[in-house]
């Protein structure tokens, strides 16, 4: 079962008069564990689409299903808790909680969100930093570490909930080469030894030539669909 | 919820210099509200107590009329035996009365047989005198204190000692004109000199009621008021409704009452100067109300507005909007609690610092009166409540704007 349905979904934004269509009737599904980005230039959905698939803003019209759920139509509340459960985040700029330690910011959606007991919160949130290999870092601040530093934390915090579906907006963009490549690396063995499904928005090529599928968008309209080789996973 | 509380906390630690000057701020308006109910506390019941203590007593029972005709002290308007026998059936039942003075209280002429002035006096029997105004001895300047006075004493006032040049030992003369018109003349030696104090019968002087009875050729019981001291007069309240309801349903002939009873606070002009320093106190708490909430509220609003990427992220990860309006309003539940804390003990020690230095002040004609603050634990608590309580209130608006923040606009905000 795929893991994102969408069907004939649409997005709109009004300001006033003005009505701007971000998505304009797009169909697709994406598949567990599988290594998924949206591409396109600026203005052409990318971001809307993720921001839809992660319940942070609903459809205006159109049918999303995301791990079995309707989605279209949660209320706020249910909207955060279905996040909580199911969705993990990376950002561009990591978002890592500046007043809480490298080990903290990854306890907290297990802390703050699904109300995990302490023994069993503090051994999940090991293994995720040693899988991140930030296991030695769990005492640091964010201010202490370097930007892909970062971005491994935020990794570990995004699939510390045993999130089947992670939401990653431009994750290397704040990146160097070398680091990005890195980071990339990681995710696909995240995904391998977790089976956790990764959904990028991306201009960056080192993604684009990593993943298995692609979307491409153009002016909110789904232009392409391509399977691609990227992916090493069986 | 301790996990709320304790990311709160890490918040606050973040902007220590900005908690650390809203908490103090906090403190100052906790340190100056309990320092003013303290001292203010103190300086009223140093001066009821001065009142109450020195002259009036706690409460008052005359016949009826008798007070709106004070100033002529109408020897008409006396109790009579029955009357004072009625009150004193009732006196020697109530638990709470430590004691009563039975008064005569007479106008008369004033003489050191050079010179001759008017002279308002008050007739006491010592023994009850004393036990009903404890104080009243304190305010002998001169002359022997022991056993307030005897028969054929007169204690004057300290206008009439030094406008006519009385001493003690001094022969003088008093004539009054009794109930029914006739005068009479008794002569007396100056005991000692009292000293004024504000309110009524401040500026008396004293005699035994025996003599009060031979000037006035009074012949059976009769007085003109009696005054009551309670053990406690935090019961003053109650004892007074007792009385009124006991002595008030006593009619007349004509079905008129026959008693009044009277507080202290009905007759001293003190009273209105306490209402006022309440109303003081009442003025300074909205003072401190309005500090904490404008300071919590500068704080929250900009702690929130600081943060919005934070709350953007939290929002993302899926924390629910009232984890989020908690955790702010935990913050300013915080800072709240820690403006009250420094500031009550900040407050509790210059308390005790005050008066283990004994520090005295001049009120009016009364010098070297012992500040001596106190404050009970109801104020404490009352006003550390409200202090937290308007912190929690403060940091609700911003709170509530963070939960509604839209994650998508708060994650782009820079």
């Amino acid at each position: 079962m795929s893991i994102v349905v969408a069907k004939q979904l649409v997005k709109t934004y009004v300001t006033g008069d003005i009505k701007v269509e971000a998505i304009r009737g797009v169909d697709f599904s994406i598949e567990p564990a599988s290594f998924v980005s949206f591409i396109g230039p600026s203005g052409s959905g990318k971001s809307t689409l993720l921001n839809m698939i992660g319940c942070l803003d609903p459809p205006t019209a159109g049918q999303l299903q995301v791990a079995g759920q309707e989605i279209t139509n949660l209320s706020r509340r249910n909207a955060a808790r279905f996040r909580g459960e199911h969705i993990g985040f990376v950002f561009q700029d990591f978002n890592l909680i500046p007043v809480l330690t490298i080990f903290e910011n990854v306890e907290y959606p297990l802390q703050m969100v699904q109300n995990w007991p302490r023994g069993e919160r503090r051994k999940r949130v090991k293994e995720m930093l040693d899988a991140v290999g930030m296991g030695d870092q769990g005492h640091k601040y964010p201010r202490q570490i370097s930007g892909g530093q970062k971005q491994r934390v935020a990794i570990a915090r995004a699939l510390v909930t045993k999130a089947k579906l992670v939401l990653a907006d431009e994750p290397t963009a704040n990146l160097d080469r070398e680091t990005a490549g890195r980071i990339i690396d990681l995710m696909k063995q995240m995904r391998d030894e977790f089976e956790t499904t990764f959904v990028f928005s991306t201009h960056d090529p080192r993604i684009v030539d990593n993943v298995e599928i692609i979307f491409a968008l153009e002016d909110g309209i789904l232009r392409r669909h391509e399977q691609v080789g990227g992916g090493d996973h069986a | 919820m301790l996990n709320i509380f304790r990311f709160a906390a890490q918040n606050l630690l973040r902007y220590k210099r900005r908690t650390l000057l809203t908490s103090m701020l906090i403190t100052l308006g906790v340190v100056a509200v309990l320092l003013f109910i303290s001292v203010s506390g103190s300086f009223k019941t140093l001066m009821v107590g001065q009142i109450t203590d020195s002259m009036l007593g706690h409460i008052q029972i005359h016949k009826k009329g008798y007070l709106a005709s004070v100033d002529s002290m109408p020897l008409n308007r006396n109790l009579t035996s029955k009357q004072i026998a009625k009150v004193k059936q009732f006196l020697e039942q109530e638990e709470t009365v430590e004691s009563y003075s039975m008064r005569i209280r007479l106008g008369a002429m004033f003489s050191n047989f050079t010179e001759t002035t008017n002279i308002r006096l008050n007739c006491v029997t010592p023994k009850d005198e004393i036990k009903t105004a404890p104080l009243l001895t304190e305010r002998i300047l001169q002359g022997d204190k022991e056993g307030l006075i005897k028969q054929g004493e007169i204690l004057i006032p300290e206008l009439i000692a030094k406008g006519m040049g009385v001493k003690i030992g001094d022969a003088i003369v008093l004539v009054a004109n009794n109930r029914d018109g006739s005068v009479n003349g008794q002569n007396f030696i100056v005991r000692g000199v009292l000293e004024g104090i504000s309110g009524p019968g401040g500026r008396d002087g004293m005699i035994h009621i025996d003599d009060a009875k031979t000037l006035l050729r009074i012949g059976a019981a009769e007085v003109s008021e009696i005054a009551i001291r309670l053990k406690d007069i935090d019961q003053l309240t109650t004892v007074f409704a007792r009385l009124q309801a006991q002595l008030g349903s006593i009619k007349n002939q004509q079905g008129l009452p026959v008693f009044e009873v009277h507080s202290w606070e009905s007759i001293s002009p003190f009273f209105n100067i306490a209402k006022m320093i309440d109303l003081m106190t009442f003025f300074i708490k909205i003072m401190l109300v309005a500090i904490v909430l404008v300071s919590i509220m500068n704080v929250m609003i900009m702690a929130v507005y600081e943060r919005i990427n934070e709350i953007g992220t939290i929002s993302a990860i899926g924390t629910l909007p009232n984890k989020i309006l908690g955790l702010f309003v935990v913050e300013g539940f915080l800072i709240g609690l820690l403006g009250t804390a420094v500031g009550t003990v900040i407050s509790l020690t210059s308390i005790a610092v005050m008066n283990m230095t004994q520090i005295s002040f001049d009120f009016g004609r009364q010098k070297g009166l012992l500040l001596a603050p106190t404050i009970n634990a109801v104020d404490v608590i009352f006003v550390a409540l409200i202090v937290i309580a308007i912190a929690v209130i403060a940091s609700l608006q911003p709170a509530w704007k963070a939960a509604r923040m839209d994650p998508i606009a708060a994650l782009k905000h820079v």
